[in-house]
């Protein structure tokens, strides 16, 4: 309709600079004052217009309001400084920044922030929905096909809102049963190299924010908010339980592999300009615990086998 | 009694008698000289504004490029948004306010001279202090809207938030000074004859704009207040911590915001109704409706506030009814480009500069509308909102509307200004260069957003599809730089070159066409005496039984200008706006220095209050008729 209002009004208006535009041999103008009858017809038409959109805007706002199943699968969004984190209350499985869901099921999203105002945006799948400290939101989504959809904060939110991406993965209903139940078994244990790498996990200090041992409770969420707020040099992580079956990190920026995994650790400020981790962990921050090349190599084989 | 010249005595006690130089233009009251001053200062600050949007559209204009880094980038969207509105669109309207009024109305002056020049001076120093903050450890970096809680001290730790609120404040005083001033001149000084519906119509929105900065202005003063509060002395108005929900900046923050933009537009309106008719040769269609919807839009601008927060979680009944007043207030706004072009149709349109930027006007401003239309639409407005769909939106109705209706008022006046004429040629080339480069720059932004790009980030990755545009938006700006090097050009030629412009150059309708270009420093020899709406085309013209205006063979209209002005008493030159303004920014500047900045700066603004307070506003002196305007 935008389009057809642009294309009248924008051609009558060619129309005129052109039909009377002054000429060699011009005449004065009679010096009309106004038209009583042209003017409440223009002001009675876009107003019907008007109308019509109305109607229909207010209608769309009620439909959808809520979810049209009563039996959606909820999810709870926890959106921080800048990742998102993802939580299947239902299931006790805490994730980051991918968000799987069922094709073809509703999917009721709980979205709350541990900061400041993000925005929960994934334009192909949903208009978006700002989540705000202290004042919850709910929306909700359905993916009609299957595969990866791309997500980003909508609401400036600091230094690196350019970087906090999502997605969310629709899959058909039997893989996303088999991704539930891969998320609720409990962390796999690590040997050989992966075990070295669960020992650097522990003595440079990444388990202070990183949960690798199964979901986190919100006393462990909490606790580490408030140490940041406090000024402490920790801050609330993803949780890396299952680290590996996940397509992407570090806010969904970069693809998990291994030679990102090892350019993340080497320096992560590079890569994610102001993200928390390179300005609070002291393996980043503190010389007795910093990263060597071996540290980054076992780090990343343990990594990767978080499955 | 002894007057507060004979207390203060000495140095503070003379009144400036400057005619030129440096000290005549800090001590001027004069609305000309005023005028001049807001708009020569608010185009540098379109050059700042510019080229803060310059750094940012180089930024992104490949993805990953490294021109600036985030931090530096956060400054610049934050400085462009707000000197653009602050430091350029409302100062540059101001300019056009204050020069003109009073000429429109055949009034001397404004109806409070030396508050007139107050307000210059504090939005010079709140310009100042705003921009200060690039020298003091960064600029505001939150977004021109700031948002809590990201601004609250826990997560933007500089000074950049503190010098954006204490800039704001001053900003403020300057702005509410000059609404007061702009409101009692309109209502009480226009000539005899001139009654309201006879005003032009740039007076007419003047006035509404004027009422809305007093009304708007307040509900953000209180805000930036609670932000200050929470900022410096620990309060916790925004504070999520202790269990507030930012929701209550938004609030505040859009029920200045969106009359603010209704600010920002209705100027330009006003210059696009003035310049239709002269160069249609016709009188604006419809007077009465123009007035009347520039009325109702300003009323109805303080119900639509939460179309700036339908992604919030308002809920369905907020929403439908912000969307559903949103929709209502385009009425009357599109009944106005309606008139105008019915203003053009069956004229003889000359498309000198100034008509081809009010009819460029016309054609952004319904593209701007049409998207605003859109945005209406709530649930369609959460796919655009907060993309560059909006930032296309916001620029074809500020830049592609205010912008060039500004650009129009300056070619337009220009000759009324000056005395001289801009040459026509480079204000056609400076024109279309403007009129492809923003184009070029702003519609791609409509695909950018319908592609989700999202508003205020540094960069983007290769892979989201973004670039084509982005470059294509870039490659716009040169062409916008290039217009604006062609119109200093044009000013700088025409400072020696200028065709003289004569009283009335472009055979005008109203007032300021009546005296001399520029005007003489009293404006009006003999105050006129108003018989019509469009007097001055009255008395040029009659109208043939087929109403088309007839030439009026000149008998005695010309000779009475002749009449030189004798005895005509001005307002005197006084020292105290600038003084006090310089006080207010110290006061408010010491906040982020040390207090005793602001004690000092409150000593100097009480006692200028005080000699201001006590001085008369005009000094007999027979300098009077010599002094230079």
């Amino acid at each position: 309709m935008a389009l057809a209002v642009f294309v009248i009004v924008i051609g009558a208006l060619l129309y005129l600079v052109i039909r009377f535009r002054e000429k060699k041999e011009w005449k004065m103008p009679v010096q009309v004052h106004g038209n009583r009858k042209l003017e409440i017809a223009w002001t009675v038409v876009p107003a019907l217009l008007l109308i019509a959109l109305a109607v229909m805007t207010v209608q769309t706002l009620f439909e959808l309001r809520n979810p049209e199943s009563n039996n959606p699968l909820r999810i709870e969004i926890i959106a921080h400084q800048w990742w998102f984190e993802v939580v299947y209350p239902e299931f006790n499985i805490t994730s980051a920044n991918e968000i799987n869901v069922p094709v073809g099921r509703d999917v009721s999203v709980k979205l709350d922030s541990s900061d400041v105002i993000h925005s929960f945006a994934v334009p192909k799948l949903m208009g978006k929905m700002d989540i705000i400290p202290n004042h919850t939101n709910t929306t909700w989504f359905r993916a009609d096909e299957p595969g990866v959809f791309f997500g980003q904060c909508a609401e400036f939110c600091g230094i690196a809102h350019a970087l906090m991406k999502f997605r969310v993965v629709a899959r058909p209903q039997e893989d996303f049963q088999d991704w539930i139940t891969n998320q609720q078994a409990p962390a796999r244990a690590s040997s050989g190299a992966a075990a070295e790498g669960a020992m650097v996990f522990n003595s440079k200090g990444c388990i202070v924010c990183h949960t690798v041992n199964g979901p986190d409770t919100n006393a462990m969420r909490e606790s580490r908010n408030q140490a940041f707020m406090g000024g402490q040099k920790l801050t609330h992580g993803p949780n890396l339980t299952h680290f590996a079956t996940r397509s992407s990190f570090a806010g969904a920026l970069v693809e998990n592999n291994e030679e990102n995994l090892k350019e993340w650790l080497r320096d992560p400020e590079k890569v994610k300009p102001g993200n928390r981790m390179a300005r609070l962990a002291a393996a980043f921050n503190d010389p007795n615990f910093s990263l060597t090349e071996t540290d980054i190599l076992a780090l990343t084989t343990y990594l990767q086998g978080l499955e | 009694m002894a007057t507060g010249n004979e207390l203060l005595g000495g140095v503070l006690a003379k009144r400036p008698v400057a005619a030129t130089g440096l000290m005549s233009w800090l001590t001027t009251i004069d609305h000309k000289r005023i005028g001049i001053l807001y708009g020569t200062t608010a185009f540098i600050f379109f050059i700042v504004g510019g080229l803060e949007a310059f750094l940012m559209r180089l930024q992104l204009s490949s993805p990953n490029a490294g021109v600036v880094s985030p931090e530096v980038y956060n400054q610049m969207f934050t400085m462009h948004g707000t000197t653009m509105i602050f430091l350029v669109v409302m100062p540059m309207g101001a300019a056009f306010f204050n020069y003109m009024i009073p000429l429109m109305i055949g009034a001397r002056d404004v109806a409070f001279p030396r508050l007139n020049a107050f307000s210059y001076w504090t939005f010079l120093f709140g310009a100042l202090l705003l921009n200060f903050s690039f020298l003091a450890g960064g600029a505001p970096n939150v977004g021109w809207f700031a948002y809590a809680p990201l601004t609250s001290t826990t997560f933007s730790s500089g000074h950049g938030v503190d010098y954006w609120v204490l800039g704001l404040q001053v900003l403020g005083i300057s702005s509410l000074a000059a609404a007061f001033n702009f409101i009692v001149t309109i209502v009480n000084m226009r000539a005899p004859g001139m009654s309201m519906m006879r005003l032009p119509v740039f007076v007419w929105m003047t006035l509404i704009v004027s009422f809305l900065l007093v009304l708007a202005f307040p509900v953000l003063t209180v805000a930036i207040t609670l932000l200050l509060f929470d900022r410096l002395f620990g309060t916790t108005f925004f504070e999520v911590a202790a269990g507030a929900n930012p929701l209550i900046w938004q609030h505040f923050f859009w029920a200045f915001g969106h009359p603010e933009v209704y600010i920002l537009i209705l100027p330009a309106m006003g210059i696009v109704s003035e310049i239709l008719p002269v160069f249609s040769r016709k009188p604006l269609f419809g007077y009465t409706v123009v007035v009347f919807s520039g009325v109702l839009i300003g009323f109805m601008g303080w119900g639509v506030w939460s179309h700036h927060m339908f992604t919030v979680g308002l809920g369905p009944v907020a929403n439908s009814a912000f969307a559903l007043i949103t929709m209502l207030i385009a009425v009357p706004t599109g009944i106005k480009i309606f008139n105008w072009m019915a203003t053009m149709w069956g004229g003889s349109i000359r498309f000198t500069t100034p008509m081809l930027f009010a009819i460029g006007f016309i054609a952004m401003f319904v593209i701007g509308g049409l998207s605003g239309v859109m945005h209406a639409v709530a649930p369609s407005d959460t796919q655009q909102s907060d993309t560059y769909f909006i930032v296309a939106h916001l620029h074809y109705v500020l830049f592609g509307g205010s912008v060039l209706g500004l650009f129009a008022g300056i070619y337009y006046w220009w000759p009324k200004i000056t005395g001289k004429m801009l040459n026509e040629l480079l204000g056609k080339v400076q024109f279309w260069l403007f009129f492809v480069g923003f184009n070029v720059t702003f519609f791609p932004m409509h695909f950018l957003g319908m592609d989700g790009m999202p508003r205020r980030i540094y960069t983007y990755t290769s892979e989201q599809g973004w670039e084509f545009w982005n470059a294509i938006s870039t490659a716009g700006v040169l062409f916008i730089g290039l217009s604006l090097f062609v119109f200093i050009q044009n000013l700088i030629h025409t400072r020696r070159h200028g065709e003289m412009a004569g009283d009335d150059p472009w055979d005008g309708r109203t007032l300021e066409w009546s005296i001399s270009s520029p005007p003489p420093h009293y404006n009006f020899a003999k105050i006129p005496n108003v018989g019509a709406r469009d007097d001055f085309w009255g008395q040029k013209y009659s109208e043939d039984s087929e109403g088309r205006a007839v030439r009026i063979v000149q008998g005695g209209s010309k000779g009475k200008a002749e009449e030189e002005g004798h005895n005509i008493h001005m307002p005197t030159p006084s020292y105290y706006p600038v003084l006090l303004a310089a006080g207010i920014c110290m006061i408010a500047s010491g906040f982020l220095s040390h207090l005793a900045v602001t004690f000092i700066g409150g000593i100097l603004s009480v006692i200028s209050i005080y000699a201001w307070a006590l001085e008369p506003a005009t000094v007999s002196n027979s300098n009077d008729d010599e002094r230079g305007s």
